[in-house]
This record gives structure tokens, sequence and C-alpha cells, in this order.
């Protein structure tokens, strides 16, 4: 090429449209949202303690009562944070497997993480009473997001271990393998149900189908510093993530360890994805529509994917949660249902508007 | 300097590399040639670390297995045969993978630049799947070029891995991926290049490696290596080839033409064919 044309073609081109800015400030906006929604999902609920009026009262020094300060503190304000806490890890874990295996329908219910989770946690609602009462006294009403946390690290460390040879994961056993592990952990699971009386068939039921009703203090003691740590390390992945996208070879060219983000990966959606399960149930969507979402509008860099996924998966939970709590008020719906009608339909408009898009 | 001693890789039980030893030196073009399932790929994925084997690859006396990936990464950048990209990226996020961790990624001068040196400037917020198959190629030599943009870094060259960069390309874009690589070498830069065609090895290469079922045939300066009996043994060669590779030769010696190697002898264009 002659360089005359290549200075005229430099002249030219346009600067190049930044994704990435724009992605960034995109870290504010969400921050913004994420804070308002959970402003408001405080003065929302079954009883009728409104935000305004515990505002007037923290004005104006009236003391609050006691019906207002154990809705808000012992009620409202751990659920919201279990909220924020569940919808960040399962947008980032279902953005860490989308990244893992390079494909935009990955998710942790892919890898058997959630078939494991619900299997320790059907195993302990139906055979925990037979446990003996030491064990059952040490866990207390732990016992079944515990065993679910188990259940899932059990089976994410059995298929990294199947699919890793001589050093080497191989991404595509670990999804074939992940298939096979669920299946087989479904059918424990049948197993267990068939088992089961009536009312434990109740609260497996409830608990198969998401739920934040159960949270306290003590649950997002040990629920969120693992969520929490998890995320900020997941935070570093982004740039060998973006690597992983041009495929392994490549990625290790450009001077990823990629065997180390690999396990990194696993790791991180076993830890978070584990954590969330176990205090919420099964808790659909998040994870496939958030990520997706936020690819189409800000690009798919990771670097700004992962906290972007964090803060808009926060955002959506506490919105289904609110929904679910006052929509058949006073009974709840359990979440997982708000989330597959509100989720379903999203995902599939998004499909059907950015069809160009989405087929790249 | 680039060294490979006894190389032997297997895919299985198969051996496909038979005990090779190779140097390439930087400042120079080395194109390796041969025919489909010689073994010139993976030559390059051993001599990139990305098939397991034998034997001891060193990159400025250094053996690669004890170098971490990052700073592989500094030293050299790698061109596969095929790539395939798993989400919507942009070709300027494409570009601008190559540049180092450290390096600011809003600044884009690089990543601009190298696009504009394999004629895409203008490209770079277009959606990288959108591209034709030339195009896609192109970008990731861009993505390359940025990765090691300057050839010499503190008197250490740096190197350019390209597994058969003008595979898909039109004769022009041909060229000028050639040049590409040429004036890298000529700025110090070592460059080791599959290619397949043997009228731009000719005109472009300094010193060629000549593979045949998993071994090494022949290697040497392009007028001794790109020889009739050598070809007529591992190619079907005919009398129109002939005459190709002897206008090639020419075209390299003529005026403005790519390619006058420092060391070298004047190219003896048509005699060494038909020598």
């Amino acid at each position: 090429m002659v360089d005359a044309t290549v200075d005229a073609q430099v002249a030219r081109a346009p600067a190049p449209d930044d994704r990435l800015r724009r992605a960034r400030a995109a870290h504010l906006w969400l921050a913004i949202l994420l804070g308002v929604t959970a402003i408001f999902s405080l003065g929302v609920g079954a009883t009728d303690v409104s935000l305004q009026s515990i505002g007037l009262k923290l004005v104006t020094g009236e003391p609050l009562t006691q019906m207002e300060r154990v809705v808000l503190w012992d009620i409202r304000l751990p659920r919201l944070l279990m909220g924020i806490a569940v919808g960040a890890a399962l947008a980032v874990s279902g953005a860490l497997m989308q990244g893992l295996f390079r494909n935009p329908l990955a998710d942790p219910g892919l890898v058997g993480v959630s078939a494991g989770a619900t299997l320790g946690a059907v195993g302990a609602i139906v055979l925990g009473a037979s446990l003996p009462v030491a064990v059952l006294a040490w866990t207390g009403g732990a016992l079944v997001p515990l065993a679910a946390f188990v259940g899932a690290w059990a089976t994410m460390v059995l298929l990294y271990r199947i699919a890793t040879r001589r050093g080497q994961t191989s991404v595509a056993t670990m999804l074939l393998g992940g298939i096979a592990i669920a299946a087989l952990t479904m059918a424990l699971v049948g197993l267990l149900i068939f088992r089961a009386d009536d009312l434990q068939l109740r609260e497996l039921n409830f608990w198969q189908l998401g739920s934040l009703t159960g949270s306290s203090w003590d649950k997002l003691m040990i629920a969120g510093p693992i969520i929490l740590g998890a995320l900020l390390l997941a935070n570093r992945l982004g740039r060998g993530l973006n690597g992983l996208a041009l495929g392994e070879a490549t990625a290790s060219h450009l001077g990823f360890d990629v065997q180390q983000l690999k396990r990194w990966c696993v790791l991180l959606v076993a830890a978070a994805t584990g954590a969330a399960v176990a205090v919420s149930g099964g808790i659909g969507f998040i994870g496939i529509v958030v990520p997706h979402i936020l690819r189409l509008v800000t690009g798919p860099d990771h670097r700004t994917l992962l906290i972007n996924a964090a803060l808009l998966g926060a955002t959506l939970l506490i919105v289904a949660d609110m929904i679910s709590r006052t929509i058949i008020s006073p009974a709840e719906l359990p979440i997982g249902i708000v989330t597959a009608v509100l989720g379903g339909p999203v995902f599939l408009w998004i499909l059907l508007q950015r069809r160009n898009v989405v087929d790249l | 300097m680039l060294s490979a001693r006894n190389i032997t890789a297997k895919y299985g039980r198969r051996t496909v590399l038979h005990d090779v030893s190779l140097t390439a030196r930087p400042g120079a073009l080395t194109a390796i040639i041969g025919p489909n399932g010689s073994g010139k790929t993976t030559c390059l994925k051993a001599l990139t670390g990305e098939l397991e084997h034998s034997g001891v690859v060193a990159l400025g006396g250094r053996d690669c297995i004890t170098m971490q990936p990052w700073e592989l990464a500094t030293l050299r950048a790698v061109l596969p045969q095929a790539s395939t990209l798993a989400f919507p990226f942009t070709v300027i996020e494409v570009v601008r993978m190559g540049l180092r961790s450290g390096a600011e990624a809003l600044d884009d001068t690089i990543p601009l630049a190298a696009l504009d040196r394999v004629g895409l400037a203008g490209y770079a917020n277009r959606f990288f799947q959108e591209l034709s198959g030339g195009e896609a190629q192109r970008v990731h030599l861009a993505r390359v070029l940025s990765q090691v943009w300057h050839p010499v870094v503190e008197a250490e060259p740096r190197w350019m891995f390209l597994d058969e960069p003008v595979s898909s390309l039109d004769i022009g874009h041909q060229l000028d991926v050639m040049r590409v690589a040429r004036a890298f070498a000529d700025q110090g830069g070592g460059v080791v290049a599959i290619i397949h065609d043997l009228n731009l090895t000719a005109m472009f290469a300094d010193h060629v490696i000549l593979f045949s079922k998993g071994r090494i045939l022949a290697s040497g300066p392009p007028e001794t290596v790109i020889a009739e009996e050598l070809l007529a043994e591992v190619y079907e060669i005919d009398e129109t080839v002939r005459r190709m590779l002897s206008l090639a030769f020419e075209l390299r010696s003529a005026p403005g033409g790519p390619g006058t190697h420092k060391s070298d002898k004047p190219p003896q264009s048509a005699s060494a064919i038909s020598a």
C-alpha cells in the first residue's frame, strides 16, 4: 500500500467508539440505581412500616417503635443485604461461566453446581432428622444451607478432577461431565423425594423454587463474606477472560496462565454460587439474563462486565424480591418464580430485538 | 536467536515431528515451507509451546519452558492459522488485547497504527464477526503487531510466529502482509512464518526450512532450498511451477523489489532453479 493512501485513511478514520469508557461510566449509574432500589425496598413489605414514617422519626428524633425496629433491623435489612449478595453472586457466576465456556448461554447450572446444592439441601431436609443429635445441635437451623454449600462444592471439585488430566483442564469435558453429574445428582434427588413425607415435600418444594424468606444476620454473616471475597477475586480475572475469548492457545500467547485462570473461575463460581444457592435456593435466570443485557449495552469486555453484572444482578434480585413479598401479600411467592416470569420474556424480547447482534 | 533442538512431537501415538532441530536469527524472515501434513504447523506449535514435545526450544538463549507465559508474551507474539472469537468484540477491542497489561487501554495509538499497517484503517468500530475471512485474519495480525510493536526492545529482539499469515488473502493483501513481516525483520525483529506460496517465499524470505513427512529436508537461503530437484521430491512440481518460481526470483532482485537481504549473495534468480 502506498504511504500517501495510508495517511489519508488515518486522517479519515473516526476515533474508536469507546465502549470501554461507557461501560466504566455504567459502574456509577448502576451503583446509583442499586442504592435507590435498596432504599426503596426497605419501605416495602407485608407489614405497614413505611420509610416516610421512619425517616420522619429519625429527623425529629422521635424513637422508633419496637415493631418498626424489628421489621427494619431484623427482617428487611438482612433480607435486603442477602438479596444484594445473592443477586451479585449469581450474575457474576454466570458471567464467569460464560467467559470460561466461551458461550453466552453457559451458567452455573450447566456444570452441576446447582444440582449438587439441591442434592445437599434435599438430603438435609429428608434425612436430616436421622442425623446424630450432636450434629443437629451444632448446625442448628443452618443444616440445609450448609448441606447445600457442601453439595455444590463437592460436585464442582469432582467435575474439575474429572476434566483435568496432566495439569490441563478440558472445558469440553467439564461441560459434558457436568451434564452427566447433574443427571446422576437429580436421580438421587428424585430418590430422596420419593422417600420424603408431605411436610418435607413442602419444604423441599419451597427450597427448590428459591426464596430469601429465611434471611437473618446469622446466615448473612456466613454467606456474605464468602460471596464478597469471591466477587473481589473474580474482578481480577477480567483481562484473562477477554483473552480466553480468542481461544485457550491465543490467551496463553497473550501472556495469561490459562490453567490458573480456569482453576480460579471454577473455584470462585463454586464459592459464590454455592453460598448463594445455599441461603436462597434455586433462583434462575439472573446468571444468564444480566450478563447478556450488559453485553448488548456496554460490550463484552469482562473487565467492566463483571462489576456491572454484580451491580445489576443485585438490583434485579431485590426488585424481584420486592415483587415476591408484596404481590400476594401477606403470603410470599417464591422468588425463583418471579425471576423466571420476569427473566424469560425479557430474555426472549432481547433476542428478538437484537437478533442481528445476538447472532454474532 | 531462536533455537530448537531435537524436537519430537506426537498426536496420540503417531509421531508427526521426528527429531527436528532448527535455528532462526533475529533480523531475518525465516519461512517454513512444505506440503500439507508435512509437520509445519506442528513444528510452529512446538516452537511456541502450544504442543507438548520433547527437546528444547530456546529464545535468546533461555529455555522457553522455564519462562512464565507473561514473560514469553513480551518476547513473542503468535498468529494462529485460524482463530475464533467468542463474544461480539469490535475490531479495536480485539487489537487492544495484544497490548501488555501495563499498557493503558484507552491509549489507542499502537492498535490504530497496527490496523493501519495491515490496511484496515477505519475498521476500528466494526464488529469482528461481521468481517470477511481475510479481514479477520488481518485484524489478528494487527493484534500480533501491537503485542510486539517495537521489533527490538533494550537490545533484545522480539519475535513473530505466523502460521499461514496470507492463506486467505487476495494477492494485494498478501504482498502487504509479507511487507509488514519483511519490515519487522529489517528493523531487527525475528519472524518465523509458515508460507504455502513458494513465490512469496522466494520473494521475501531470508532463510527457508523445507519440511517433508515430519522432518526437515533442507534448510538454507531461498535460492538453494527452492531448487528444482528438492521441490520435485516433495511437491509434485511441473514446468509451469518452475517458470513461476524463476519469475519470483527475478522480481525479488528487480528495482523496487522487496528483497535485498544484507548478508547473502545477490540472488541468482533463474540459475538457482534450473541448476
